[in-house]
């Protein structure tokens, strides 16, 4: 059975709207407000972590190499990588 | 055994909390309220009870710290007044939102401006409908015995919602009364640990206060409709077991001569006691008169109330409150609407009394009640009116 995005009456909703399951967030897929991403020139990334740190989804990752990226599953593209990035490895690119 | 002891009302209403087994207490001074907060500050720091009396630096800052708490499963209590109470007007309907019990002393007094320390409603009534069960208080005992129920009230898991008992500042607050304590084992026994739902534990990771998208927020607001409508059952059966293991019985809307009276005055608060005495002297003058006192303002008890003034001819309902530019005080749109749809109704007249402190004697319920039934007869009834206002 496909699992309900949200409860379908108002008998469903829990006491307060408390949600039981930790780290449900996780199936809001903030990846679908985007209209730019990021996309990074690893050539210019020193490797600092300033984009994994500023990033409000939390959805930077490094990878084995050292370098960064964004799940663009909850990718919203703020920008605000691209916009503390002081050695300008990343640049927002139109969607579609 | 229980004690019966002459208490100030504010001192009392904190030993009552005092008896309750609260596990913390954030609260703000302000007059009218002062000693409540002075006083149960005392007991915590004297070591008569275990618990934690957090000194935050404004009500706001108070209703959001047992929020907090009773998010925890923690047993809580603050108290306020006027300005106070405005202060967390922002934080009352998340309390109730999110479903946490709290139970909450408003000392009642006017609002500003101009500047008044005195009582009047004015302070609860914008805070209407925040989503909290609101009470109202006649007496001293009272305070002390629905502070002790609110809690039960407020914990039970069919309720979980937050209580504001209301008690009229100086009136009241500052009134010596003869009061019965229950002793502690009684209240041991009446009001158990609270046994919470859901807590904000990090062993057992939930939210709560979480974002409500277009798709549930109208789902939510109605769910909790209905917990307030429904909270009536729990009330009810609380006052019952009150009534059981101290003898006092407890209402939603208590009458006084009401039966065969063909004019009804309503009262809320502790302004039923001065009516009692002007209803009993109109009654010598062969008027049928009689008085109905409004105990639970939140969830309204409309079948009580409709069940309790269908055969009169006059209802006079008092208002402790502006609403300007309405269609009279708050109670009085309350009770008008809720009458419309009856078939058997009385004419419904509303008087805007006893406002900022102004005293109203035996003498002016007399006069009003008098006044209200002359226009009755004539038929004619405005909308609303200010007693004895001047010019
Ligand atoms: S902020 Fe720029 S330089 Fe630093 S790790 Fe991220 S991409 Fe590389
Ligand atoms: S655009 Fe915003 S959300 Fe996307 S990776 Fe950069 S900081 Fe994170």
């Amino acid at each position: 059975m496909k699992k309900k995005k949200w409860p379908e009456t108002w008998q469903e909703i829990n006491p307060g709207c408390m949600v039981f399951e930790p780290a449900s967030a996780r199936g809001y897929h903030t990846g679908s407000w985007k209209a730019q991403r990021p996309v990074w020139d690893d050539s210019k990334c020193i490797k600092c972590g300033v984009c994994y740190i500023f990033c409000p989804e939390g959805c930077i990752s490094q990878d084995d190499e050292g370098f960064f990226r964004a799940d663009l599953d909850y990718c919203k593209g703020c920008g605000i990588c691209a916009h503390e990035c002081w050695p300008g490895a990343i640049k927002m690119v139109e969607e579609g | 055994m229980a004690k019966q002891v002459g208490m100030e009302v504010g001192i009392a209403a904190a030993e009552a909390v005092g008896l309750c087994n609260i596990d913390m207490a954030a609260v703000y001074p302000i007059t009218p309220q002062s000693h409540i907060a002075e006083h149960l500050s005392d007991i915590v720091a004297d070591g008569r009870i275990d618990a934690e009396f957090v000194t935050v630096e404004s009500e706001h800052t108070s209703i959001s710290c047992v929020s907090g708490a009773s998010a925890t499963g923690a047993r809580v209590y603050t108290a306020t007044s006027s300005q106070g109470l405005m202060y967390m007007h922002e934080i009352l309907p998340i309390v109730s939102a999110m479903r946490l019990p709290v139970v909450m002393g408003n000392a009642n007094r006017a609002i500003s401006g101009p500047i008044n320390i005195w009582n009047d409603h004015s302070d609860i009534m914008p805070q209407r409908d925040a989503g909290w069960i609101v009470f109202f208080a006649e007496s001293g005992q009272e305070v002390v015995d629905m502070t002790i129920q609110s809690f039960k009230i407020a914990e039970d898991n069919d309720v979980m919602l937050p209580v504001c008992l209301n008690m009229d500042g100086f009136q009241l607050t500052h009134t010596v009364e003869l009061i019965e304590f229950p002793d502690q084992k009684e209240v041991d026994k009446f009001l158990p640990v609270r046994k919470p739902f859901a807590t904000l534990h990090p062993d057992h990771p939930i939210s709560m206060g979480t974002l409500g998208m277009p798709e549930i927020y109208a789902e939510s607001r109605k769910s909790q409709d209905e917990a307030l409508i429904n909270s009536k059952k729990t009330i009810f059966k609380v006052w019952d077991e009150w009534e059981e293991m101290f003898g006092r019985r407890y209402k939603p809307v208590e009458t006084y001569l009401a039966e065969d009276a063909e004019i009804l005055l309503l009262t809320m608060g502790s302004m039923g006691e001065t009516a009692e005495i002007a209803i009993d002297e109109l009654r010598k003058k062969g008027m049928r008169v009689g008085l109905v006192k409004l105990r639970l303002w939140r969830p309204f008890p409309f079948e009580e109330l409709k069940a309790v003034v269908k055969k009169a001819k006059l209802l006079i309902v008092t208002d402790r409150a502006v609403s300007f530019g309405g269609s009279g005080g708050p109670v009085f749109i309350e009770i008008k609407s809720a009458l419309y749809h009856e078939k058997e109704r009385p004419l419904v007249y509303n008087s805007i009394i006893g406002l900022g402190g102004r005293d109203v004697p035996v003498r002016d319920f007399v006069k009003l009640i008098e006044e209200a039934a002359k226009s009755g007869e004539k038929g004619i009834i405005k909308d609303y009116e200010y007693y004895g206002v001047r010019g």
